[in-house]
């Protein structure tokens, strides 16, 4: 019996709509069948925290008088330097950006310990944030420099754009080499020392909607602790990658690109993040809900750690060589008891992706949707998926003559 | 027998007193070095685990006192900032006394001082910066 999004929608204005997370429908499908939960659950809500470099925020400043032109001058806040190749007062600032005099890994390895990450969890947090820029004048924007204390509840709109986030699937890295390397997986120690994975697994929301068959452009999500939206795929979206028979990607595959009100957002969940030896980042809360539209997309929503399986990758030589090959296939059951087997050795395992916090993002949407805050949207364009015969390309170098 | 963890700092002047000699043969204690950090231009830390008889153990104690020696518990030297943890379990494998425990139902983590030795592994691991040591 198949449902249709409004249907659910109605349900949930009504406060009367079945909303379970991605864990919890795992227990439901084991005792009462496909068939049975499909009818029953209305919602399945997915989530995932963890590092995603590939996020930033934009801001409109609003004009100081005499008017500044920030455009194609330079601009910092908090030190941090900004985009601002935009119209006078937008600007963009990235979650890797450094202050220009930060040390970064001239004695290995760095500290890195506030970037463009940092400022983004102060603005939420609604601390001031020291913004300095020189421009060079012009006849209707003569200033040349403006110093000032901003606040994110006085700029005009403050968005964060995230390119790239929420990776189906990921390496768990590695280290076979005989030193201490330090990577954007963490510090991996010599010789099978550690291995580290970033995932949310059963939890993430791309795992449980593998062929993005509810999730597209204009998807309404969490974000941040605020609400958010999906608006393309991500970058490196690469939906051919190889899959297991229920279609779980076996490495990562599919990403998604998400907007949102930043002034909505708490500090909760978007984190300044200190990868030490690496560099900076921010740590990024997503919940999206899933519309348990028929049985098909139930089943996959059903999915386990024990059924998603991720490569192992050793980041001392194949992984910056960018070499193919993986040293083994484990599942995310066996990550999580904390021990996997590589090559014979016993290696303890950490994630980067917070599984608890994970867990608290899918029955906060829960709520939001049960409360009938949080309506379900209907993608005006689905993701590519498997069969758009899209992959994520190596760069092509021409030597320049 | 009772055992104390200590962080012993002793300023320069007391950095060539052979201190650990002292407490063994004067003292009759046992000692266990968990971590030193001693140079003849700055003063001195030293990470110990002493046990003995109690009133060796305070005379012992003294002693250190006496001659200039600061004594602190080693608990609180590590604080973990729990507002900052996201429980991510980053730092965990890199934990080489295990003492940071990860219950594996919640996938969250909880400190157990008694098996830290503050070697401060964790600490460049934590993407939050959620450990702090003093030492």
């Amino acid at each position: 019996m198949a449902k249709t999004l409004a249907e659910i929608n109605e349900k949930i204005k009504k406060g009367k709509a079945v909303v379970v997370t991605a864990e919890e429908i795992i227990d439901l499908v084991d005792e009462k069948g496909i068939k049975k939960a499909a009818q029953e659950v209305d919602v399945v809500t997915s989530a995932t925290f963890g590092p995603m470099c590939s996020s930033g925020i934009y801001l409109n400043t609003g004009h100081s008088k005499p008017k500044i032109k920030l455009g194609g001058g330079k601009t910092y806040l908090n030190e941090v330097p900004v985009y601002t190749g935009f119209a006078a007062v937008d600007i963009y600032l990235g979650a890797t950006a450094l202050p220009d005099d930060d040390p970064r890994n001239r004695v290995h390895p760095g500290e890195f310990r506030y970037g463009g990450g940092h400022v983004i969890e102060d603005l939420v947090a609604g601390k001031d944030v020291k913004l300095v820029a020189t421009a060079y004048g012009t006849d209707c924007y003569p200033r040349r420099s403006l110093e000032t204390w901003i606040n994110l509840k006085d700029v005009n709109e403050a968005v964060l754009f995230n390119p790239r986030n929420a990776y189906q699937n990921y390496n768990v890295a590695v280290n076979l080499s005989h030193k201490v390397i330090y990577t954007y997986m963490g510090i991996l120690q010599p010789n099978l020392g550690n291995a580290n994975y970033c995932s949310a697994g059963q939890l993430s929301p791309l795992l449980n909607d593998p062929y993005y068959k509810t999730i597209g452009v204009g998807t309404r999500i969490f974000l941040g602790g605020g609400v958010g939206y999906v608006v393309w795929q991500g970058t490196q979206h690469n939906p051919t990658a190889p899959r297991t028979e229920k279609g779980i990607p076996r490495s990562s595959a599919g990403t998604i690109a998400v907007l949102g009100d930043l002034k909505q957002m708490s500090p909760e969940w978007l984190k300044g993040t200190t990868m030490t030896g690496y560099g900076v980042t921010l740590s990024v809360g997503i919940g999206v809900p899933i519309p348990i539209l028929n049985e098909e997309i139930l089943s996959y929503a059903a999915v386990k750690d024990e059924e998603i399986l991720a490569q192992i990758v050793d980041y001392s030589d194949a992984y910056p060589k960018g070499k193919s090959g993986s040293l083994g296939e484990i599942s995310y059951t066996q990550l999580k008891s904390g021990k996997i087997a590589v090559q014979g050795k016993e290696v303890p395992t950490g994630s980067l992706s917070s599984y608890a916090k994970a867990r608290k993002i899918a029955s906060l949407l829960k709520d939001w949707i049960k409360k009938g805050e949080f309506l379900l949207t209907e993608p005006v364009e689905l993701l590519p998926s498997a069969e758009s015969g899209m992959t994520f390309k190596p760069l092509k170098e021409r030597p320049i003559r | 027998m009772p055992k104390k963890r200590l962080v012993l700092t002793f300023p320069q002047t007391v950095v060539e007193e052979p201190i650990t000699y002292r407490l063994i043969k004067d003292y009759d204690l046992v000692v266990n070095i968990l971590r030193a950090r001693i140079s003849r231009e700055e003063e001195g830390r030293l990470i110990m685990e002493i046990s003995g008889e109690k009133e060796a153990l305070d005379k012992g104690l003294n002693y250190l006192k006496k001659i200039g020696v600061a004594i602190q518990p080693l608990a609180k030297d590590v604080r973990w900032l729990e507002d900052r943890c996201t429980h991510c379990t980053v730092c965990v494998p890199l934990c080489p006394t295990e003492a940071i425990v990860v219950d594996r139902e919640r996938m969250e983590i909880s400190l157990d001082k008694d098996r830290c030795i503050v070697c401060g592994a964790c600490i460049p691991a934590c993407p939050y910066k959620a450990v702090e040591i003093l030492f």
